[in-house]
């Protein structure tokens, strides 16, 4: 636990992640990001009298399937609540969530707690969920200066709320949770967590108490920290804020604060006294969802390894580099990329090393100009290499065919045509010579031009054979392969 | 006779009542309160709590989407609108 100024803080975190699925969770509008507004409506979206919901069976199991990577209990029997509130984002005033049966309860997700330095594997922990439920998205309002517009698109969109115990102990864990959290689901295909399009949305509480209390402090909640670093950053100046009250002599009144990320401050939005009185009960238009042994375990079936199991694999299993393995397993598509390719050539450090660096890099030029968080990048397909494609190009260097060098301007032909390896290469005129008759010859010559480089490595100094190396390499202007010059090279200084 | 909080009440379902109201309703919803400790006086232990008095379980239907009927019917009924959405009293949280 992080403490601040004698005070602790304890955090915890209320996560909405809307489902990737086709249609609306009662219903069969589509939902999709970027629609014009209020497209993605009908008579149910609307709450039209007359209306009825109909449960989505996607979202219902996919929501199981996030309860089963996260180790939760799913009841055998779940239900569906109203919850009333007049707020112009819901037609009907009132949103259909789950109150005391929700699909999933407890469970916990790894968070990985900063290393003490980026090479290094940080500290691993569980923080506790409490319940994840499954319920519709809300409209979305702009507010203009003589009223507010509401569009309707993303109401009634399938939307799971996942709530943590207060498990979390400061800004840093809040922000290993949410990626964490991020790269599971991802990684399942359940949401692409996109906070700049609200996919994945996060509220927090927050509170202080002096180090070594166990009584909780009143607690704070946060809104409107619209991106991974932002609930970083609105912890961060919540607890500040706190324990600065505290210390002018001041008590923390429960409260709504909301998150200004360009001014860097929290501001009140409003005190308990308003606290909203939901009037939950049971909604008489669906019935309860009965979960087999069968379902689940059918559920179970077409989840993939979670990224840190994946990680600590391929660190076992082919002793790849903890930073290597850390980007690889943060994104399916590039551990899915890595994976293809060491099927078709089997060197998996050369792999990963030039899909985490060399791959990337291209990436990221062709990404550049658009703020990407770690983790949102642009697809690889976008580069138009294959698995296949670089898996030959590491086998050529393997080969002795291509030096590293060369390797890296094959890959960027590659990507600039779209060809493979071979024809890339061939095209370039890049392929080392491993003819060892001609290297032998270059070689001969190197050592008559360089006498001094001779003498002095037959007295003993090692470094000098870089001398005719070098001869060596300009005379075939770099495409002797390196390995077999050492070796034609001591061979001729050995036989004098 | 079992009291209610009309004031409360009221304000939860954004209504304006006035006195007279406030009297015929708090006397009408009180008589409702009431019936339902005529049904809390049955016994029943030995009953499985439940939501719904039908069996049924799983109505569910596939994740297929079909296209909705859009803005123009969505806002039929709306007293404003601007840019095809809409327009309310600015609202502030």
């Amino acid at each position: 636990m992080a403490s601040v100024d004698g005070y602790d803080a304890v955090i915890g975190l209320e996560v909405h992640v809307q489902l990737g699925t086709e249609s609306k969770m009662f219903t069969d509008a589509p939902y999709y990001f970027g629609a014009s507004p209020n497209e993605l409506t009908n008579p149910v979206v609307m709450g039209m009298p007359g209306t009825l919901p109909v449960l989505n069976k996607r979202a219902i199991e996919k929501t199981i399937q996030v309860g089963l990577m996260l180790g939760c209990e799913i009841p055998q029997v779940s239900k569906w609540d109203r919850k009333h509130y007049y707020y112009p984002d819901m037609p009907k005033n009132y949103q259909i969530s789950q109150y005391d049966q929700p699909l999933c309860l407890g469970g916990s997700v790894e968070i990985e707690l900063d290393g003490p330095s980026r090479n290094v594997m940080g500290e691993h922990r569980r923080v506790s969920l409490t319940r994840i439920h499954l319920e519709e998205d809300v409209g979305k309002l702009t507010h203009v200066a003589d009223g507010s517009l509401v569009d309707y698109n993303r109401a009634g969109a399938p939307l799971i709320e996942i709530v943590t115990e207060p498990d979390i102990f400061s800004p840093e864990e809040a922000f290993a949770f949410l990626t964490s959290l991020r790269n599971t689901l991802q990684n399942a295909g359940i949401s692409d967590c996109d906070m700049e399009k609200g996919q994945m949305r996060c509220d927090a509480n927050v509170s202080v108490k002096p180090v070594g209390t166990t009584k909780l402090g009143t607690k704070v909640e946060l809104k409107n920290l619209n991106s991974i670093s932002g609930v970083r950053n609105g912890l961060r100046y919540e607890i500040d804020r706190q324990i600065r009250e505290l210390k002018a002599g001041a008590t923390i009144v429960q409260q709504t604060r909301r998150w200004d990320a360009e001014a860097g401050v929290t501001s009140l939005m409003r005190t308990k006294e308003e606290a909203q009185d939901y009037r939950y009960f049971p909604d008489p238009d669906l019935m309860p969802v009965r979960i087999s042994e069968d379902w689940k375990s059918q559920l179970a079936e077409g989840l993939p390894e979670l990224p840190f199991d994946r990680q600590r694999r391929y660190m076992a299993d082919y002793s790849l580099p903890y930073t290597v393995t850390s980007v690889l397993c943060s994104n399916r598509q590039l551990s899915v990329f890595f994976e293809e390719a060491i099927r078709q050539h089997n060197n998996p450090l050369a792999i990963a090393n030039l899909i985490t660096n060399d791959l990337l890099r291209e990436l990221g030029a062709a990404s550049s100009g658009s703020e990407v968080e770690d983790g949102e990048r642009r697809s690889l397909d976008s580069l138009g290499v294959s698995a296949v494609g670089v898996a030959d190009l590491v086998a050529m260097v393997d080969k002795g065919v291509l030096s590293n060098q060369m390797a890296k301007e094959v890959l960027s032909g590659m990507i600039a045509t779209g060809q493979s390896a071979e024809a890339v290469a061939e095209a370039k005129g890049l392929r080392q010579s491993s003819d060892s008759g001609e290297i032998e010859a270059i070689c001969r010559q190197a050592m008559e031009e360089n006498p001094k480089a001779v003498q002095e490595f037959l007295a003993g100094n090692e470094k000098s054979i870089n001398a005719i190396k070098g001869r060596v390499m300009k005379a075939t202007q770099g495409k002797a392969n390196p390995t077999l010059v050492d070796q034609v090279l001591r061979k001729l200084l050995a036989s004098g | 006779m079992e009291h209610i909080d009309i004031g409360y009440t009221a304000k939860l379902a954004r209504l304006e009542l006035s006195k007279d109201e406030q009297e015929l309703y708090s006397a009408q919803l009180g008589r409702i309160l009431e019936y339902f400790h005529v049904l809390s006086s049955v016994d029943t232990s030995g009953v499985e709590p439940t939501a719904h008095a039908n069996p049924l379980h799983n109505v569910l239907r596939e994740d297929v989407a079909v296209p909705g009927f859009g803005a123009g019917p969505a806002l039929a009924n709306a007293p404003q609108q601007r840019e095809d959405q809409v327009l309310v009293p600015r609202v502030i949280e």
